[in-house]
């Protein structure tokens, strides 16, 4: 067992972990939810978390990496999120939603680093993303409104 | 068009499940169920066709934690199959839970019960098997009347008659035509005689397949799963463990997405199973591998077109033959080869004089195909629309003209689509409307860019149903709460489509409230009114319906109760802008009054329930026209644009309609281009993960386009048709239409990746 020491949404958390435990499971332990598991290779973006700001894919990070480090899951970012994912619910496409919470934790760090971003730099960003049910579009249509009613402002 | 002003249909209202989702509460499976129960795995077979001769558990069982390992010795012996149908089960009775002759690479060998996943991994690892391996039945042209059976046992049922033979390898086979086919199609000036191949495609469903089961409080069990089925789950655990249905209680909470995977009750007996021998509570998630080698995908069909025709491009004569891979158990076999004939022969009603349509559905030793998104209209809409368009460039003649002078046109009768009248049907207003904001006859012409690429355009059309006419069932109850708000519950399953919202807009609608004012509950076998699920396009179709019924006889009981209230007879009561009012008279009372009324010294229930069922399925149409630009010595194809018109009916949500139709596109575009499914020489698909099974991202599917042209379908509610499924149908023909343009070569096998189109050269003739 390995003892670490995780801030996990603002809060510090001290656990004893298996070595091999992987944090997407670690954060599940935890009660946060919204970190889904899609694939086993890395590609579809469901598990997407931040980890001192910066967003990895819990899947494939080892919990005992992100000890001493900051993790940040949609559980702790829901102001956030509210600022922007009604526009998505106006379009329709949050859908089955089980990619949602990877999607808006990514858009969250998109918009951290380029708050003004164009349509091909946010395909571009959110690329690692999939979605099965919506066909993307409207998604973008969604994050597009937000950015725009945040220009009238 | 125009039609009524409604106050809740036609808008783009949210899903009321929108915000938990978005902020990524927790409401699915796993997210739900309380955290005690034994983890549930699968060994599963590594040969595609052997006869397990000898199986040892006993090390396995001695792992700490391990609670219990099962095998085909453990379980019962009665066949049953996993297809979410209704009755007449159409599909064959040829699974055990546990079979002792296992039939694919990934059929399951033994279940593995533990405390922890640890355990449960370490156990499948200590399992002995011996397999007496055997030849298998790999390729399905060959499959039928082979001597190599996969489904030798003398168990083996077919609970309905649809010419299947487990000793000729046949699942399903039938026969049907109008018309003297040989003589028209003798007297044509052209006949093309072209097949299409299309792969077993995975739906990839973000959630993969899960279920949690334990024993509720009266010893019953219940089941959570993520489902689009429950009645028919039910069912099938029933006839699976040998306990009445009443002994079961089959709930779904939000579902992570379906697309008809889950039509088959793909996970739930396996937990189900450990349950019954453990009194324990039981999870079984299925990882994405297993999701892709043991789910149930697409099934893989060759169709074989034959057109007949005159030289000025009337198509006179059709004549399919589709030949579809079942693998190695029937679900859904019987039932989606139908539709590659039925929903693609009758957009050519208008001048069609005969049509045959003949098919087989065989077993394989491959992954057992089941339910998805198109159910075999889509194969066969592949194969014909691109023969139109062979047909088209073939004589010269712009594809959009051969449309005009063939296709279906409202108020026809449709004789290969069971002589149904073509009642609404916008079709023609689709193509009209494509072709203009697509800007068709700039974008046909093949335009060399001068870089080695070259751009163009190409089309196809496409049908489908809005239920399985004569057979689903949709149901709603309808409850009027003290407050005047409304609870509907029902028993389709909003596997995030939004029917939820859908049918909560109907009722809002009925019953002159808003939307936030009727609460949604469904599905549940204990609650909820029987329904079929939500599959075949119908949910909107059938269950809104129902949902407009049930309203009706609730303003009939509304009024009763008013009349007590008001003192005077039921006729004299009626029911206006949600208050109960007496006619000629300034008395009335609110929804409220009712509700509360309902609750103090009062014989009338103030709830109603209705179901429904249809005598027709009427088709939602669409056009799709997509601009492509081909790279010529790499093969590559970027969609610049796809353009798309759909006519379901009246668009009871149009946001979510137009969701429906950007995701079907999208997934189609996956299957044309990048999606595959390839097998190891043992019969096993390479495409075991996302690693390999390319699914589009937003970097592949360029600028979308949809709108509607709006019909009004007198047997829907509201004017409604279908939109779930039609919108996956027409990127193939479109998308191979145009890399023909671009590149002089019919690629009559999907996908067409870009090695296939670099390494290909362009016809002879």
């Amino acid at each position: 067992m390995i003892d670490i020491t995780i801030t996990l949404n603002g809060k510090k958390i001290s656990d004893s972990i298996e070595p091999d435990s992987i944090l997407l499971d670690f954060l599940r332990d935890h009660k946060c939810y919204s970190v889904k598991r899609g694939c086993e290779t890395t590609n579809c973006g469901l598990c997407t978390v931040l980890m001192d700001g910066t967003p990895i894919l819990s899947c494939s990070m080892l919990t005992a990496r992100a000890d001493g480090h900051t993790i940040q899951t949609l559980e702790g970012l829901q102001e956030e999120a509210s600022s922007f994912v009604g526009f998505i619910a106006d379009q329709g496409a949050d859908q089955c939603g089980f990619c949602n919470p990877g999607f808006v934790m990514n858009t969250i760090a998109l918009l951290k680093e380029n708050p003004d971003p164009t349509d091909d730099e946010i395909r571009a960003f959110l690329s690692g993303n999939l979605c099965r049910c919506s066909g993307y579009e409207g998604q973008l249509r969604g994050i597009r409104n937000y950015l725009n009613s945040r220009v009238k402002e | 068009m125009e039609h009524k002003k409604y106050n809740a249909i036609n808008k783009s209202v949210r899903k009321k499940d929108a915000m938990q989702l978005l902020l990524g509460k927790p409401v699915y499976t796993d997210d739900v169920v309380p955290d005690d129960a034994l983890v549930v795995k699968l060994l599963r077979s590594p040969h595609a066709n052997a006869i397990v001769s000898e199986i040892n558990t006993k090390a396995a069982k001695l792992v700490p934690g391990v609670v219990g390992v099962y095998t085909w010795e453990d379980v019962p012996n009665n066949r049953f199959t996993n297809a979410g149908q209704t009755y007449p089960e159409a599909s064959p009775y040829d699974r055990l839970i546990i079979d002792r002759h296992v039939r694919f690479v990934g059929d399951v060998v033994a279940i593995v019960a533990a405390e922890n996943e640890k355990a449960a991994d370490k156990a499948l690892k200590l399992i002995k098997v011996k397999y007496e391996v055997l030849e298998a039945v790999l390729d399905f042209h060959t499959a039928k009347d082979n001597s190599l059976l996969v489904h030798p046992e003398d168990n083996w049922v077919a609970p309905c008659e649809v010419g299947g033979s487990n000793l000729r390898n046949l699942v399903a086979s039938e026969e049907s035509s109008h018309g003297d086919v040989d003589a028209i199609m003798a007297d044509c000036d052209i006949v093309l005689d072209r097949t299409y191949h299309t792969k077993a495609y995975n739906q990839a469903m973000m959630e993969t397949f899960r279920t949690y089961t334990s024993f509720d409080r009266y010893g019953r069990l219940h089941v959570i799963s993520s489902t689009q089925i429950v009645f028919h789950v039910r069912r099938i655990l029933s006839h699976a463990l040998g306990i009445p249905k009443s002994r079961i209680r089959v709930e779904k909470p939000r579902i992570g997405g379906g697309f008809g995977a889950k039509q088959t009750a793909v996970s739930e007996v396996y937990p189900a199973f450990v349950t019954m021998q453990t009194g324990r509570p039981a999870m079984i998630i299925f990882s994405r591998e297993e999701s892709q080698l043991a789910g149930s995908p697409r099934h893989e069909m060759e169709v074989r077109v034959r057109l007949g025709a005159s030289k000025e491009g009337k198509i006179r004569v059709l004549d399919l033959y589709t030949l579809s891979n079942s693998g190695a158990y029937g679900e859904h076999g019987p039932t989606t080869v139908g539709l590659s004939g039925h929903k693609s022969i009758p957009m050519y009603t208008g001048s069609l004089e005969a049509f045959r349509f003949n098919y087989d559905v065989v077993y394989t030793n491959t992954m057992a195909a089941g339910a998805y998104r198109g159910y075999g209209a889509t194969q066969g809409i592949f194969a014909l629309e691109t023969t139109v368009n062979e047909l088209a460039e073939t004589i010269g003649m712009d594809p959009t003209e051969i449309r005009y002078k063939n296709m279906l046109k409202e108020g026809m009768i449709m004789p290969a689509y069971y002589n149904e009248l073509a009642s609404a049907c916008a079709l023609d207003r689709c193509l009209d409307h494509c072709k203009e904001m697509f800007d068709w006859d700039a974008k046909y012409p093949v335009r060399d860019m001068g870089n080695g690429k070259v751009r163009t355009a190409g089309l196809g059309m496409a049908m489908q149903g809005s239920c399985i006419s004569n057979l689903d069932v949709g149901s709603a109850t309808v409850k009027l709460t003290e407050d005047g708000t409304f609870m509907l519950l029902i028993g389709a399953a909003d596997m995030g489509t939004g029917c939820d919202t859908i049918l909560a807009q109907m009722v809002a609608e009925c019953m002159d409230c808003s939307v936030d004012d009727v609460a949604v509950f469904g599905a549940d076998t204990d609650a909820s009114p029987y329904d079929s699920g939500s599959y075949a396009s119908s949910t909107t179709y059938i269950t809104g319906k129902a949902v407009e019924k049930a309203c009706m006889e609730l303003k009939t009981k509304m009024c009763t109760i008013a009349a007590g209230l008001l003192n005077c007879d039921v006729e004299e009561v009626y029911f206006e802008n949600g208050m109960l009012k007496r006619i000629n008279t300034d008395e009335s009372v609110s929804v409220k009054d009712i509700g509360v009324k309902a609750q103090l010294n009062n014989p009338q229930i103030a709830e109603a329930s209705a179901s429904h069922s249809s005598p027709v399925s009427p088709p939602p149409y669409m056009v799709g026209m997509v601009e492509i630009e081909l790279d010529k010595l790499t093969g590559e194809v970027t969609i610049l644009d796809f353009m798309s018109v759909v006519d379901c009916g009246i668009p009871i949500n149009p946001a979510l309609a137009r969701i429906q139709a950007e995701g079907g596109i999208v997934q189609g575009i996956g299957h044309t281009l990048m999606e595959n499914v390839t097998y190891s020489p043992e019969g096993k698909p390479y495409e075991s993960s996302f690693m390999q099974y390319k699914l589009p991202t937003r970097l592949d599917m360029g600028k979308l386009r949809v709108e509607f042209e709006h019909s009004f379908e007198p047997t829907g509610p509201f004017g409604a048709k279908s939109i779930g499924e039609i919108v996956i149908n027409t990127p193939a023909p479109a998308i191979a239409h145009a890399i023909y343009r671009a590149t002089g070569v019919w690629h009559r096998e999907i996908p067409i990746t870009p090695e296939r189109i670099a390494m290909s050269k362009p016809e002879q003739n």
